[in-house]
């Protein structure tokens, strides 16, 4: 490894993480190819698309455009640690199989994460208000009326539990 | 992508000495610079990380201005009380910028300094053409090429690149003022002097088509300071092909002040038409005493126009520039 290697630890899922990584490596690749979770998927690599969305304390971002590094003391959330540790499913993603809301499932994980976000920020409010806040997260198989339906159906559900 | 080092900067002091140094870029939320480095666009040696820097994020009211860290990000922006209320223009223009991932990172300061979205300059190197921001003397592949979202205002044969910040655009039309800092200390600049048009850049000095700004290699911006205008309203018009998450063909900025429906002052910005946010001077100074209405404004905001030239593909941004800050101009005083 080159003479850059910074340490980096974090909180992952709940998890302390210590270990050496390249500061040009992204918390994407760090994710994928280090750590093996591969839930964040590398759709565009640039910001575009909206796959690669986790949580770094609580906030969604794409983990494409943050290096590993800058998440030194932060605690990042990503799919594999959203269900309970039990195992049931979070209500989103609950939700968005009961509203049908992906057909390829590539850009899901994005998907449930952004909306666990957009709910918590008050944003789930009604169906434009949806469709704004989560434009960051893009479904080429176009499932986005029954998406909307699902972070609508989540908020509710949340709500009453 | 080259490995770089990383040092944390602890104080803008730190990362102002490290700026000094050659070969070395700031980040903050870093959604701009990854993907210069990813194409090639920008390969430094050492990348100095400002995003922890104290009080970097601060929105407050100070004397008579909204003082704005550099470090807040356009959701923070966007979101305030203050700023939805006194800059109401500054935090439209925030939550239209790109998408609620990317404006949990982007911050104000950032956001301003992003580079064009031409694809002939946005693409991995080596390019298979002419760019003369990416390598010098090459040409510009867009000046005869695929330009329809290219510039209208301050090109020149070497480029015909846009500026496409959003809040860029607002910061102008509000008068906003920049903070630097840099080795040499502090300084004030107007928002309107921050970015240079091709033409500006060309009589300035060498390598006209990479020079942007009139920030200096080792200045960080610190703060934008607003002036508080409590009897204005100001209203923020983005026009794009698609409805969210997506760059502007043009966007206007306006902000007015009026008495009994007629205009008392207006100021206007236009972006996406020129690399710099586009202040329609003679407009604002015709502006003044006429109704609040379509027919009376837009004559004005056309004739602040003639000077636009076209390209092969953009002719219409011209028409469609002035009507939308026609619009934002409605909308700012609550006429739309």
């Amino acid at each position: 490894m080159a003479q850059t290697a910074t340490q980096l630890d974090f909180m992952l899922n709940g998890e302390r993480r210590e270990l050496t990584i390249e500061p040009r490596v992204t918390l994407l690749d760090l994710l994928r190819e280090r750590l093996s979770l591969t839930g964040a998927k590398k759709g565009c690599n640039e910001g575009a698309c909206g796959a690669c969305t986790v949580l770094i304390d609580g906030k969604r971002v794409n983990a494409c455009l943050v290096l590993g590094v800058q998440c030194v003391g932060r605690e990042v959330v990503t799919i594999e640690g959203i269900a309970s540790p039990g195992g049931a499913l979070h209500p989103v993603q609950q939700a968005f199989i009961d509203n049908d809301a992906f057909q390829c499932g590539y850009c899901t994980p994005g998907q449930v994460i952004s909306a666990v976000a957009c709910i918590r920020e008050g944003h789930a409010t009604d169906e434009a208000s949806v469709r704004e806040w989560m434009s960051g997260n893009i479904c080429r198989c176009s499932a986005y009326p029954q998406i909307t339906a699902a972070v609508l159906d989540a908020r509710q559900r949340m709500e009453r539990s | 992508m080259r490995d770089f080092a990383y040092p944390l900067a602890r104080h803008p002091a730190d990362a102002v000495a490290a700026l000094s140094e050659p070969e070395t870029m700031a980040i903050a939320g870093g959604t701009e610079i990854l993907n210069w480095m990813r194409l090639g666009i920008s390969a430094p040696a050492k990348v100095v990380d400002v995003g922890r820097l104290p009080a970097f994020n601060s929105i407050e009211k100070r004397g008579q201005d909204i003082v704005i860290g550099a470090g807040a990000t356009l959701n923070e922006v966007g979101e305030h009380a203050l700023v939805r209320q006194h800059a109401t223009v500054l935090a439209e223009a925030c939550l239209k910028a790109a998408s609620a991932q990317v404006r949990n990172r982007a911050t104000l300061g950032g956001n301003v300094l992003q580079k064009t979205r031409c694809p002939y300059f946005r693409s991995e190197a080596r390019l298979p053409w002419g760019c003369n921001k990416r390598e010098p003397g090459s040409g510009c592949a867009a000046r005869h090429g695929l330009n329809e979202r290219h510039a209208i205002l301050g090109w020149t044969d070497e480029c015909v690149a846009t500026q496409p910040s959003d809040p860029a655009v607002a910061l102008a039309c509000l008068d906003a003022r920049v903070e630097l800092l840099g080795a040499g200390g502090r300084r004030m600049m107007a928002m309107t002097d921050l970015h240079l048009t091709q033409a500006e850049a060309a009589s300035g000095g060498t390598d006209p088509a990479r020079t942007e700004t009139r920030l200096a290699a080792d200045e960080l911006i610190t703060a934008y300071h607003i002036p508080l205008r409590t009897s204005e309203r100001s209203a923020y018009v983005k026009v794009r092909e698609r409805e969210s998450y997506e760059y502007a063909l043009v966007s206007a900025a306006a902000a007015v002040e009026l008495e009994n429906g007629v205009i008392r002052a207006a100021r206007l910005a236009l972006g996406s038409v020129a690399q710099k946010p586009w202040r329609l001077r003679s407009a604002e100074a015709a502006l003044n005493g006429q109704p609040l209405t379509r027919e009376a404004v837009l004559p004005h905001i056309r004739a602040a126009l003639n000077e636009a030239r076209a390209l092969d593909h953009n002719a219409y941004k011209i028409e469609m520039a002035a009507k939308a800050a026609m619009r934002a101009l409605l909308a700012a005083g609550g006429a739309a």
